[in-house]
Order: C-alpha cells, then structure tokens, then sequence
C-alpha cells in the first residue's frame, strides 16, 4: 500500500524464534520483519502458536531461540512503544468503571498512586476515545457495552502511550461481521493515520482481506510472510504446512483447506464448523 | 436539632464508649468500604470473609496467652491472606485452598476458645463483637491501622486497578500482578482484622462487602464509587451503634438487654444493599447496547 516505507527501519524483527510450551513445540523457526505502518494480519489455526508469539513480543514469554526486537532493541514487558488488545477481553458486566476510566489505565495505570486529574490528563484520554469513535458511549459503564464497543475502548487504552506497534489478539472473534468489519477498517484507520503497525490476530483471513498489507501466517511452527496472493496459495502452503493444502476462493473470499479440514482460511475445526460452514458455502451476495 | 435530640438515646453524647465506639466505627467502616470496593472487583468476597473466620483462631488464641484479641487476629488474618494468595493462583484452586485453610482453622480456634476463655461471654465478643466494650487504649492504634491501611491502597490504587479489570494487560505493561495481588490481600486481611473489633469475626464481612457491593449499583467511577462505599459505611455503622445504645431502653422482646451493634449494622447493610440494587442508576443501560444474544449463522443469507 502507498503509505508505507518499505525502507524504513524494522518495528518488529522476528529472526529464527522457536518456542517450546510445556515441552511441546510451539513454534519452531519464525523469521518476520514487519515495517513502519504496515498492517499485517496474524493468521493460524487454534494452537498455531499465534498468543504464544504476541506474549513473545510482549516480552511476557522468553524464546528458547531467536532473536526478538522492537525498534531494533530486545524485547522486555513495559515497553510503551508496543500496544496490547488481549484475547477474549470481555469486560464483566458488572464492572464498575465507566469506558473512560478502564482508557485511562492505558495511560499511566502500570504507575504506583493515586492518578491526579488534570486537563492535559483528560485531553488525552478524549483524544484516544476521538481516536476510535467512542466518545458518544465513554461515559456509560463499561461492562454494559456492545462487543465492538468494548473493543473500541481496548484498542484507545492500547493507543494512550502512543504505540509504534499495536498488537491485537482475536479482536474478531465474538463480533458479529457488521462490528468486525467496522473494527477492522478502523483499526487499518488509526495505522494509516497515526504510522503504527499492526499486527492483528485472526483465524479467519477474510474480514481482512482488502485491507492487510501482507499476511504472516502460522503453521507447524513456522511462518510464511507476503502479500496474501503469494502466500495464501495452495503450493506454499502446502510446502508450510508439510502435507498438501488447497486454497479455494469463492466470491472473493478464500477458504483453506489442509488435510480434509477447513483451517486458516475460515474457521478451525474445532467448534466453529458448524457455524461457519455454511455461512461460507451458502454465500448470497460475495462480501458485505 | 431538637427533634433530633428526642429522637436519639438520652445521654449518648456523654457517654464515653459511645463516642469512643463512634470513632473506631467509623475508622473500621471507612478502610473496610474501600478494601471492600476491590475485593467486590476482584471476586474475593469469600476469601475476604475466610480471612476473618481465620483471624477467629488467632484472637482465641492470644486471648490463651493472655493478650489482646486484636493482636491474634492481626497475626492470623495477615498469615492466612498470603496463604490464600500463595496457595491459590487460579480462581478454582484459592477457592478451594480458602476452604481447606478455613477449615483447620476453625478447629483451631473452638479448640483454644475451648481451652483458654475464662468468661463466658468471650467467645460471644470475639464472634459478633462489642463495641462498647472496647478498650479506649487501643483507639489510636487502630487508627493508625486503619491509617497504614488506606496508604498502602493509596499507593497501589492504579496498578491494582488494572490488574483487577485487565490482567494481561496490565502484565504487558511491567504491572507485577502477582506481587500487587498479594499486597492488596495481606492488606484487606489487616483492614478485617481491624473491622472485627467492631462487629465481630464472624460479622466483619457485612463491612466489607455490603457498603461496597452498594456503591458499584450507584456510580460507575472508581473514586466515587469508593467514597460512597466509605460513606454508606460510616452512616451503617454509625446508625447501627445509635440503634443499639436505645435498644437498652426498649421493652421487646426483654426489656433491659440492649440489642447488639453487629445485628443492626448488618440489617442496615443488607437494607442499603437492596435499595441500591433496586435503584441502580447503573444499571439502566443494560439491553441499551447488547448485541442480540442469538448468533445468527447466516447473517447474509438475510441481508
């Protein structure tokens, strides 16, 4: 895409990073870079090591190989250049914060005391919450919030130390496609406007399609990384994956298919067939 | 005022346990009411009262060696805290590493209540408190527990926050959510401890969880939420002390026997609660902005 500048320097270096959880390995070799702006979407199977690899960046998991940097220096927890939306953040319903208040632990909520409010306090909570559209609802409760309206919130809170990298894990799953669609453009808005890459965690490649810049994708271990037409192919995933895979595209949307299951491209397996299936194979009018 | 005057107890203003009992109230009633709003927030509502059931054996036990209840506890809640936090790091496992604590426990405390009191009424003071009893000497060490306590959550009160509503986040962001978890809840164990001088071991839970728990229906910002919890608490407990002084003037269901402090506080308690609850202002956006709670698996086959 135009805004990007492909010779800038690295935000993110993945070199040859291998993980074992539990004895088991996560992920084996995963060699990435990904560059200033840039949207990339994380895309896997369930247990492909996707959390595994954001908590490596985070620096809440220590590789057991591999080099691991942001803006060229090694990774450690605390680092206010990366912003976090965790998975599954689903706020309690009887959470008694309003959306401003949980936006505003993102600014200084690691600080020991009592915060002091103060005018240049609020203004840039205001301008995070401006950021994603959410200051009509800031002052509502929290946990009596849309899905995609927590969401909102969470990536604000991601925003207020003004992140060079925003890592998001499944902000997608739980959203209805009008929200997640809604979630992914604004997010590929606040890149574009503000210079951050993204990297976004997804098990279904296609509410990003259209909108990524180059997709990482996660398979027994390893990574391919590209735009999706050289990496979403039947031929290299199938070489990632190491037994064939076909990749199928109907209507402009893409399923993947690995040994007789539906993976990446569309939902896992596990769980979500039932459901997904036949959203995808019944398609009406190609994409909403 | 002098409707008021007829309406309140003869003498309570002069009386010395009275105003004495007023102060530690309200001390025990505000520390209580803000460990309270955390404990709600953070679901430990049943570790919280675990913690003073334990303190129980601490005081029988130091009633035993001839000190002061007050010392017992202290040692037993603070013990018993970190052996909950420590024990348990899932919420399944504390809850079960609370109960198996809670247990031993108790056996502990009957058996020193057993051995060691010599007045019949001092398993019944330890159990559901005597606030009028209280020993004056010990009024400003308990304030400057109550004190201590309110800095330590003072110093906290952010990263507690963000641990309590986002824990990943928080770890990403440097937040030591173990250490600040076992601060908090060695804290609410001093801040129990404190409160069961006033209603009771067994009672102490109605301080700790009721003015909070009522606040969070009123006001969904945390600070507020706080000083509601503290104010809720001080007029509970305050009403509670006034309550009970009258009762010794009240012919039912005996006459002469006052009625005691931690019945009225804990009927109040629950009656703020419920009103609370029914008013919850907070409340009212529920079904405003909830998505439809039936997935529709072919969303497009509709549009």
């Amino acid at each position: 895409m135009s805004h990007l500048s492909p010779s800038g320097p690295a935000v993110l270096t993945l070199d040859r990073v291998a993980i074992a959880l539990g004895g088991r390995p996560v992920l084996r070799d995963v060699t990435a870079e990904l560059r200033p702006g840039e949207f990339v979407g994380l895309i896997g199977s369930n247990g492909a090591g996707k959390t595994t690899l954001l908590r490596v960046i985070l620096g809440l998991l220590r590789p057991d190989g591999g080099r691991v940097e942001v803006l060229g220096r090694a990774v450690g927890r605390g680092n206010r250049a990366v912003g976090y939306v965790p998975q599954k953040a689903q706020i309690d319903p009887d959470t008694p914060l309003r959306g401003r208040d949980l936006v505003a632990l993102g600014l200084d909520g690691e600080r020991w005391g009592l915060p002091l409010p103060s005018r240049a306090r609020r203004a840039r909570i205001d301008e995070a919450l401006r950021a994603v559209d959410a200051l009509s609802y800031a002052d509502a409760p929290a946990g009596r919030l849309s899905g995609g309206e927590q969401q909102r919130l969470l990536i604000a809170q991601a925003l207020l130390t003004n992140p060079r990298l925003l890592l998001l894990d499944e902000p997608l799953s739980n959203l209805d496609l009008r929200s997640a669609n809604a979630v992914v453009q604004l997010v590929a808005r606040i890149g574009r406007e503000r210079g951050v890459t993204v990297l976004l965690v997804a098990h279904d490649i296609n509410p990003l399609l259209g909108v990524m810049d180059r997709v990482l994708y996660l398979a027994a271990g390893r990574a391919a990384i590209g735009p999706v037409d050289e990496v979403v192919r039947g031929d290299v995933l199938s070489r990632l994956y190491g037994y064939r895979v076909d990749v199928l595209r109907v209507q402009g949307r893409v399923l993947v298919v690995a040994g007789g299951e539906l993976v990446g491209g569309d939902a896992d397996m596990c769980g979500h067939a039932e459901e997904q299936w036949p959203e995808r194979l019944a398609l009406g009018g190609g994409r909403p | 005022m002098t409707w008021l005057g007829a309406l309140l107890p003869p003498d309570l203003w002069q009386n010395e346990q009275v105003t004495n009992a007023l102060l530690v109230g309200a001390v025990a009633a505000v520390v209580s009411a803000a460990l309270g709003y955390f404990v709600v927030l953070r679901g430990l509502s049943f570790a919280g009262h675990a913690v003073t059931d334990i303190g129980l054996a601490g005081g029988a036990g130091a009633v035993l060696l001839g000190l002061n209840a007050l010392w017992g506890l202290l040692t037993f809640c603070v013990l018993a805290a970190a052996g909950v936090d420590l024990l348990g790091e899932r919420a399944r496992e504390r809850d079960v590493a609370t109960g198996v604590i809670l247990a031993l426990a108790l056996g502990c405390g009957a058996f020193f209540l057993y051995i060691g009191t010599r007045f019949v009424n001092e398993p019944y003071i330890l159990l559901f408190g005597s606030i009028f009893e209280a020993d004056a000497g010990l009024t400003p060490p308990l304030a400057l527990i109550g004190a201590a306590c309110l800095a330590v959550l003072a110093v906290l009160y952010r990263p507690l926050l963000f641990c309590s509503v986002s824990p990943e986040t928080a770890a990403a962001r440097g937040v030591p959510v173990r250490l600040v978890g076992l601060l908090f809840i060695v804290t609410m164990a001093v801040g129990v401890a404190e409160a069961a001088q006033v209603v009771g071991v067994l009672l102490s839970t109605a301080l700790l969880i009721g003015p909070a728990a009522s606040a969070m229906y009123l006001t969904a910002r945390p600070g507020r939420g706080i000083a509601v919890a503290a104010a809720l608490g001080v007029m509970e407990t305050w009403a509670g002390i006034v309550l009970a002084y009258d009762s010794y003037y009240w012919t039912w269901p005996v006459s002469g026997k006052g009625w005691p402090v931690s019945f009225f506080i804990t009927v109040l308690a629950l009656g703020v609660y419920l009103l609370a609850r029914l008013v919850r202002p907070v409340g009212r956006r529920r079904g405003e902005h909830r998505p439809p709670a039936v997935h529709n698996p072919f969303p497009e086959a509709l549009a």
